[in-house]
């Protein structure tokens, strides 16, 4: 779900701490050093990284392409391979039973069972095509606010690690608590209150 | 600030009462004192309220365009919470509808006035920008409602605004 989609979805950060040197070389480091690594070949079930978003399969981060206006706009590409768990226990049921041929034994231990699974799912995920997902980015520098377009848990669980990791910079979710503490302007004595608040019983 | 692992669930309910808040406001159109002249805001087609019952959850939901809202008032005086409102928003001409959920404030389904549509590639980034505006308008719309909600919270004004929002749920 993106940006330029007619219904989106947004979750809001705030980014904690301004970046001491140039912005803009920062930023287009973090944005180069975990851009999205094109490959058919990885064995793992997700592999994400930063693309740009007007072109979501070649990241191109240089002449500050990703600056539009007073935001930094990019996207966070997550591309998931699946297997169905039927297809897996079919598999699993040929290497399982050739195993067992091969030993001459009419089981195989946990262990066994355990290492033949993962070995089935490595080796039908090299043969998946991974299916690509793109969650835009806008980052508005100024007020060290962020939009990300999901509300996806795991996805935005993926932005937040990947965004620390890029730019060294720690992000608060904006969520009742932090929307109070960070963006409404509450005096000491009033955040003090906010501590200390609990349920209000409209109803008896 | 608190560690947000934990702030994050402690004060949930506020979010929570927070919505409860805004529909109090839309309904006794006290929102208008708020919001610039001539801009409006409106419950639209979704609220979904909960209500604790001993180990468990009911969850109701009422959807649907000119839905009657009677059934969300009587889960009200029952004592349940409204946990997600789906709001029309109104600048002049223009339109914005979206839903904020009370738990997390985030905001999904979100439609805002059209634009037109992308004819070329040198069309993208203008359009890009004018997106971003509209979209800061609803953050900022939440914003502000809730530094105006959150005030309130903190201070000697939250009982008689409690009692208010009793009376409107009770009338």
């Amino acid at each position: 779900m993106g940006l330029l989609s007619s219904s989106v979805s947004i979750n809001r950060y705030y980014v904690e701490g301004k970046i001491q040197e140039s912005v803009l070389e920062v930023v287009t480091k973090g944005l180069k050093k975990y851009s999205f690594k094109e490959t058919e070949e990885a064995p793992s079930d997700k592999i994400s990284g930063w693309t740009s978003f007007n072109n979501h399969f070649k990241p191109d981060f240089e002449s500050s392409s990703f600056v539009l206006g007073d935001y930094f706009v990019f996207s966070l590409r997550i591309d998931k391979k699946s297997v169905s768990s039927k297809i897996i226990k079919k598999y699993l049921y040929f290497e399982t039973l050739k195993r067992l041929e091969e030993s001459g034994r009419s089981y195989l231990s946990a262990n066994e069972k355990k290492f033949i699974k993962e070995h089935v799912v490595s080796v039908l995920l090299l043969r998946v095509p991974a299916t690509p997902n793109i969650y835009d980015v806008v980052w508005d520098y100024e007020k060290s606010m962020i939009c990300f377009f999901s509300n996806n848990k795991s996805v935005n669980e993926e932005f937040e690690t990947l965004f620390q990791r890029s730019f060294n910079k720690h992000l608060i979710k904006i969520f009742p608590y932090s929307e109070a503490d960070i963006l409404s302007d509450l005096s000491d004595q009033e955040r003090d209150t906010l501590s200390h608040l609990s349920l209000t019983k409209f109803m008896e | 600030m608190l560690d947000a692992s934990i702030s994050y669930y402690r004060y949930a309910f506020l979010g929570c009462e927070f919505l409860t808040w805004v529909w109090y406001s839309v309904s006794s159109s006290g929102i208008n004192k708020v919001l610039k002249k001539g801009d409006s805001l409106e419950i639209g087609n979704k609220i979904v309220l909960e209500r604790k019952l001993h180990d468990s959850f009911e969850k109701i939901t009422i959807k649907g365009k000119d839905a009657d809202l009677e059934e969300g008032i009587l889960s009200l005086k029952k004592g349940a919470v409204v946990k997600e409102i789906n709001l029309l928003y109104k600048s002049g001409e223009k339109e914005w509808v979206f839903t904020v959920t009370g738990e997390n404030l985030s905001l999904s389904n979100i439609k805002t006035p059209d634009i037109g549509f992308i004819e070329t590639k040198n069309d993208v980034a203008g359009f890009a920008t004018e997106k971003i505006f509209l979209f800061n308008v609803i953050c900022s719309l939440i914003d502000d409602l809730f530094k105006i909600f959150i005030k309130q919270r903190v201070s000697d004004k939250w009982p008689p605004v409690v009692s208010d929002i009793r009376k409107w749920i009770n009338t």
